[in-house]
């Protein structure tokens, strides 16, 4: 019997044709769209022209101008990429001012927390080990970074700083914020007016506003608000303005998922005489949640840039540690360009990567049934 | 569902009073909160003996801001001072917003182009942008101004009479009187009449089925009212040019760095998500659209105009309307920078009267409502365009 599936596997086996002038084909076709019309071609130009000045800039600034050896006065001289400069600073400028004999702590800290991040994107190990790996790793850093047991010296809060306090304001302020913002989430589609509106409120006011706004709240107005006698570390207060920024946006990522879901899914959980929050938790939301994974990754990476902004607050993240480490009296002037162009690298590269793990998320959903 | 009030342990179960119930707790727990909250602050306002409510407004500022638009002097009060931050904050956000769509608008294109090395670039130039921090580029462009370029000495001319130094952009500009001002409302008035024309125009020809020329009539409706106001108030159109004199640019007017990494930087950033979205508006309109167009006769440009356009901008304008609304929000980092925004204001004023909760509330307040003003005009816009269901 021909079925639809043998006829395009026999089309599938056909011995395809090959034309004679198929090599002057391929040339033809990698040429066209290059210098097919006048115009093309000189686009053709102008973009070669423009790549050339690039290459040709990058490679003098970063090989043939870069100064190798001496001190800042060598580089004062000179104008390429300063090596000197990251050989002196570069510890500063990835783990900040937390104490230089402890810096493999935090090191250590990271290399856990990327790793346990890189065993969570891969889709085969997504199940409930993934908690296990997590209560572990949020431990193993914890205990790393902050110390005071097992005879490592206890290491105050101030002095957290540099990049793997970027990555803890970005990856509290996102686990925190990710709950908070479900049942934001929840609540703004809820049946009852009163826990709508307030949702609404809330929503709203955090994204009609800056993040420099609510941090400043943090920063300036959250003592006044505390109860005589309570502190609020500052780091704390940070976190919170970002937890409370995060979860508005994730509430919006959320909603739209679980507008996404057709509202069979929920009269037939209701059908099962499952009631609101049993059918939320087993029908609708993982369903609505898979739908919202690509945005709430863009989410993520943008958080991750948003982090910098707590350096006008007087917070040392990264950004502001490789700022610190430009004006060292003995580098002030000099080393401009080499450290922004670090800061930029290191963004560029975990955006990058994470912007790239979005992408082939949302293809496997496009093809992907389960 | 049975109702029945009757009995204490059954009302739990009663879906209209449990509604109820869970409505009331939350609204009370935010009021308990809100209560507590208002208490502890007028306790530690009290023992701090920090003043409250909005009267110091009125007060002297006594600080100096290094550009306003409108006229600021340090013996104006903090009011007039935070206004000159708002116009400030709405100055840079118009002038980026403008930038940044004409930039956005031919990325977005050169990313769908049919020559590779473009779309290349244009990829390139998108993902840069993306995946750096925007305050990152801020400093940086900062930094390049205010260290790289020439002293004013020796200012670039990039352009005749634009001059590029470490104090910012000199342009030739305008003296600016009270008759430019009528002119330019005269050109408004202009714009308004030569739209309504045009409308008519359309709207005859399609009642009558007749093509007429109707454009000289357009044209005159557009610029008649400008010349008219040019002719009866006769203004000054010289323009002040800059001119490089031994130790300073004199005349033209002057964007100062602050400003100009402020307005690069929020622009270009801003302009690889307009890329983006464009890139996505387009793509969203199938091949097959623009075969039918071509089918039924329309050349190149029209099909863009009247078939691919309309259909693009329906996908476009709303996360179009979300990334304005995030270069507006974004414009606050001119802190960081010191160009003098409304948030930098604020917290001038903040810190010189203590008054943290007053200035917090009014910067907020302000953002918010700007925020709202524009979502509304763009979904106004939005709703214009929009697929219309009959």
């Amino acid at each position: 019997m021909t079925t639809a599936t043998d006829i395009a596997e026999a089309q599938l086996k056909m011995p395809v044709q090959r034309e004679p002038d198929v090599e002057r084909r391929l040339l033809h076709r990698t040429l066209k769209p290059l210098v097919g019309t006048p115009v093309n071609a000189f686009v053709t130009l102008a973009c070669l022209w423009v790549l050339w000045l690039g290459v040709k800039g990058a490679y003098g600034w970063l090989v043939t101008r870069a100064i190798t050896e001496g001190g800042a006065q060598a580089c004062k001289v000179g104008n390429g990429a300063c090596w000197p400069f990251y050989e002196a600073k570069l510890r500063f400028m990835i783990f900040g001012v937390y104490p230089y004999d402890e810096h493999w702590r935090v090191a250590l800290a990271m290399v856990l927390f990327l790793g346990a991040i890189g065993v969570t994107m891969i889709p085969r190990f997504w199940n409930r080990n993934l908690f296990v790996l997590w209560g572990t790793t949020i431990v193993a850093t914890a205990i790393l970074i902050w110390g005071g047991v097992f005879g490592l010296p206890y290491v105050p809060t101030t002095q957290w700083s540099g990049l793997p306090l970027s990555f803890l304001l970005s990856a509290v302020g996102l686990a925190f914020g990710f709950p908070l913002g479900v049942v934001l989430a929840l609540a703004r589609s809820s049946k009852l007016p009163a826990i709508r509106v307030i949702a609404i409120v809330f929503i709203e006011v955090i994204r009609g506003v800056p993040l420099i706004s609510i941090l400043f709240m943090a920063s300036v107005m959250l003592p006044l608000f505390m109860p005589s006698g309570m502190t609020v570390d500052k780091l704390l207060r940070a976190q919170i303005a970002i937890i409370i920024f995060a979860a508005a946006y994730i509430a919006e990522a959320v909603r739209g998922g679980l507008q996404a879901i057709p509202r069979g899914q929920h009269e037939a959980s209701s059908a099962m005489g499952l009631h609101y929050w049993q059918s939320m938790r087993l029908v609708v939301l993982p369903q609505a949640l898979k739908v919202a994974i690509p945005p709430l990754v863009n989410i993520s990476i943008g958080f991750f840039q948003d982090t910098t902004l707590v350096t006008i607050i007087g917070l040392l993240d990264f950004l502001s540690t490789v700022r610190t480490a430009m004006t060292d009296p003995n580098w002030v002037g000099i080393a401009v360009m080499e450290g922004y162009v670090f800061a930029a690298v290191v963004f560029l590269i975990f955006s990058y990567a994470m912007g790239a793990y979005s992408r082939f998320l949302e293809r496997r959903m496009r093809l992907g049934h389960d | 569902m049975r109702v029945d009030a009757s009995s204490g342990t059954r009302l739990l179960y009663n879906l209209r009073f449990r509604a109820i119930l869970y409505q009331v707790l939350a609204v009370g727990s935010i009021v308990l909160l809100g209560l507590y909250l208002f208490s502890n602050v007028s306790q530690k306002l009290a023992e701090q003996n920090i003043a409250t409510g909005f009267g110091y407004l009125s007060r002297e500022a006594g600080f100096v801001i290094s550009q306003s638009l409108i006229d600021y002097k340090p013996t104006h009060t903090y009011g007039r001072a935070i206004l000159v931050g708002i116009v400030n904050t709405v100055w840079v956000s118009i002038w980026s917003v403008v930038l940044a769509t004409v930039i956005g608008l031919f990325v977005g294109i050169a990313r769908l182009s049919r020559n590779p090395l473009l779309a290349f670039l244009a990829f390139l130039y998108v993902e840069a942008l993306r995946n750096v921090p925007l305050l990152l580029y801020l400093f940086l462009w900062y930094a390049l101004i205010v260290t790289g370029l020439p002293a004013v000495r020796e200012a670039w001319e990039i352009l005749p009479h634009v001059f590029l130094s470490n104090s910012g952009l000199t342009v030739p500009s305008l003296v600016w009187t009270s008759a430019h001002t009528i002119i330019l409302l005269a050109l408004v008035l202009g714009g308004v009449l030569g739209t309504i024309v045009h409308r008519r125009a359309t709207a005859e020809r399609i009642r009558t089925g007749k093509v007429r020329m109707t454009w000289p009539l357009v044209v005159l409706a557009l610029f008649l009212p400008a010349v008219l106001a040019i002719l009866v108030v006769q203004p000054d159109l010289t323009l002040s040019i800059p001119e490089k004199g031994r130790f300073r640019l004199t005349g033209g007017s002057q964007l100062t760095p602050e400003f100009t990494a402020l307005l690069v930087g929020l622009a270009l950033s801003a302009s690889a998500g307009i890329a983006e979205i464009v890139r996505s508006g387009i793509l969203s309109v199938r091949k097959g659209q623009w075969e039918a167009a071509r089918a039924l006769g329309l050349r190149d440009r029209s099909t863009m105009r009247l078939v691919v356009l309309p259909q693009a901008l329906r996908v476009i304008i709303p996360p179009l309307t979300s990334s304005y609304l995030s270069l507006f929000k974004n414009s606050s980092l001119a802190i960081a920078i010191g160009y003098p925004d409304l948030v930098m204001v604020s917290n001038t004023t903040m810190n010189q009267t203590g008054q943290a909760i007053e200035g917090i509330a009014i910067f907020m307040l302000v953002y918010l409502g700007l925020s709202i003003m524009i979502s509304m005009f763009m979904n106004w816009y939005n709703s214009r365009v929009a697929l219309k269901e009959r």
